[in-house]
């Protein structure tokens, strides 16, 4: 029984590694070698095509654009939901119900819908092409996914922290930055998690408001495929260099993970 | 938690209000004045009245790729939710085994949906992919570019790898909140593992398991990207699913009048059934 046990997690990561081994393993192969033939490891390993991508700016670019506008929406996101989840964890006001499931609403537009009334929205105010336009168009996701998981992790804060508080003579804003806020520093982590995450791998919005000057790193890959012949190799190396941001988030959440999941709501 | 009454905390919520609505209601906006008028640029607009909306919902176009768009759901939320869960249940509950497990887990989720598109294209090339290539030699005649039932069976395969990590995650966090005292007592009782799963693990579970089933549908009904960058929606139409249908509509071939009202219609059947799954969720919550 406890053999078996570790059979299914076991299979299941195998499962989930193959398809990122193949695109490691396509990284490191010549582009002859691709076409010519099936391999399962390269026979001539060469990292020309990661050598590619970190000489040439329009390729590094992409990533440090992508960076950029993924770490300004997980600022914003963050930032105005705190007071936001407070309110509707604590309080009751006029029209909260409604307006918390407006704001869940958008978590479930289709990106595809909003595409290309966005890039006409954008344009007119003159932010097409810039970071601020994608980092803003993410927190039409973002805010309502981080208020939502906000909300969750505050509500499991009992009421008396709060009361205690003002009896000792805080006021409101010391409570919620020296107090509050230190309380909820695992929620914190993981709604930043899922902001980043969401952020970082949404194309469809970020394709759609750049052109040059903010274009991200995903969207220099579908360009590269369709312009220049299939450079497969060139591709499977910028892929690759993907996942490492994310590898990166989920290795200082991963402790919060779990606990995070099951005190908050996502 | 009983909330106090404050008209104040208004205040709090104005700076998501102020930026979401900038994000939502301006667009949205835009997208119901197309969906009434005819336009031919230059800003000259003609009122159609409901015209777009009776020729969408007429459309045989709308029907196969809203059919497609059902199906798609349902089977992926047929096998990520119970795999999931099962996957959670056998998953290791202490030591190096539950980080090691969590971080590789979690690892298709952070990868952006075009890389998963574009590995699954690469994984799964007849010629060259590892997947594509096994099939082959194992005597199947696989091929996702061309055969329709290929491309789904990819689409499908591809899908269950990108996000049943989710279900697992929830399931597992769902699972790690039932006190030992529970399991305690069903041994006492001599219950069997299929009842501790039935009568306790399930019921913990019900929270999370609602959250999963609420994302899994609402992202699986918006997919866009993944898809395209495999199959592009081919063969043919065979997975162009809402979303992709869509996007070819109002960018490809500029109709705009026709797929703002698709998009409302499409934007409305996601509500409809968010709402459903919402109010239960909440009569659930006000009930526990």
């Amino acid at each position: 029984m406890k053999k078996a046990k570790w059979l299914v997690p076991t299979i299941y990561i195998i499962f989930l590694m193959l398809p990122i081994y193949w695109l490691l393993n396509m990284s490191f192969k010549t582009t002859t070698e691709i076409i010519n033939t099936y391999t399962l490891w390269p026979q001539e390993f060469t990292l020309d095509n990661y050598k590619k991508i970190f000489t040439d700016s329009t390729w590094y670019t992409g990533y440090l654009n992508s960076i950029y506008y993924v770490v300004m929406n997980t600022v914003i996101s963050v930032a105005a939901a705190l007071p936001a989840a407070y309110a509707f964890s604590r309080y009751k006001f006029l029209g909260d119900k409604h307006l918390f499931f407006w704001l869940l609403t958008n978590r479930m537009a289709p990106p595809a819908v909003f595409a290309l009334p966005f890039f006409q929205f954008y344009s007119s105010v003159n932010l097409f092409d810039t970071h601020v336009a994608v980092a803003l168009s993410h927190c039409l996701f973002n805010i309502p996914l981080a208020v939502w998981i906000l909300e969750g992790f505050m509500s499991s804060v009992p009421k008396e922290l709060d009361e205690t508080a003002y009896v000792d003579g805080y006021s409101f804003w010391r409570f919620f930055f020296k107090i509050f806020i230190p309380t909820i520093t695992a929620g914190i982590g993981i709604t930043m998690f899922f902001c980043f995450m969401f952020s970082w791998v949404e194309l469809l919005l970020a394709k759609t408001l750049t052109a040059v000057a903010a274009k991200p790193i995903a969207a220099t890959m579908t360009r590269t495929a369709s312009t220049s012949g299939y450079e497969l190799g060139l591709l499977a190396a910028a892929g690759s260099l993907t996942i490492i941001p994310g590898a990166i988030v989920i290795y200082f959440v991963r402790n919060y993970i779990a606990k995070g999941f099951a005190l908050g709501r996502v | 938690m009983n909330k106090t009454v404050n008209q104040k905390a208004w205040f709090f919520v104005i700076p998501v209000f102020v930026l979401v609505a900038f994000n939502a209601i301006i667009p949205l906006m835009t997208v119901v004045n197309y969906a009434f008028q005819e336009t031919f640029g230059n800003n000259v607009f003609m009122w159609e009245g409901t015209r777009w909306f009776k020729q969408i919902m007429l459309s045989e176009r709308f029907h196969a790729s809203l059919g497609r768009q059902f199906l798609f759901t349902f089977i992926i939320l047929f096998i990520q939710i119970p795999l999931g869960i099962a996957i959670a249940l056998t998953m290791p509950k202490e030591g190096i085994g539950v980080p090691v497990c969590l971080v590789l887990m979690s690892m298709p989720l952070l990868i952006p949906w075009n890389v998963v598109g574009a590995m699954w294209n690469i994984f799964a090339l007849p010629d060259i992919g590892f997947l594509g290539h096994s099939l082959n030699a194992l005597g199947f005649d696989y091929n996702f570019t061309q055969q329709i039932g290929d491309a789904w069976f990819t689409t499908i395969l591809m899908d269950v790898w990108h996000w049943t990590s989710l279900v697992v995650l929830l399931s597992y966090a769902g699972l790690r909140s039932i006190q030992p005292a529970y399991y305690q007592a069903a041994e006492i009782d001599g219950a069997s593992r299929w009842a501790i799963f039935t009568k306790i693990e399930l019921p913990k579970m019900k929270k999370v398991l609602t959250i999963a089933i609420l994302l899994r549908f609402m992202d699986s009904f918006m997919i866009y990207t993944e898809p395209f960058v495999l199959t592009g929606g081919g063969p043919g139409n065979a997975t162009a699913f809402l979303s992709i249908d869509l996007v070819k509509m109002a960018l490809g071939q500029f109709d705009l009048g026709p797929a703002a009202a698709m998009s409302l219609i499409y934007f409305f059947i996601v509500l409809l059934v968010c709402w459903v799954f919402y109010t239960l969720m909440m009569r659930n919550e006000e009930k526990s």
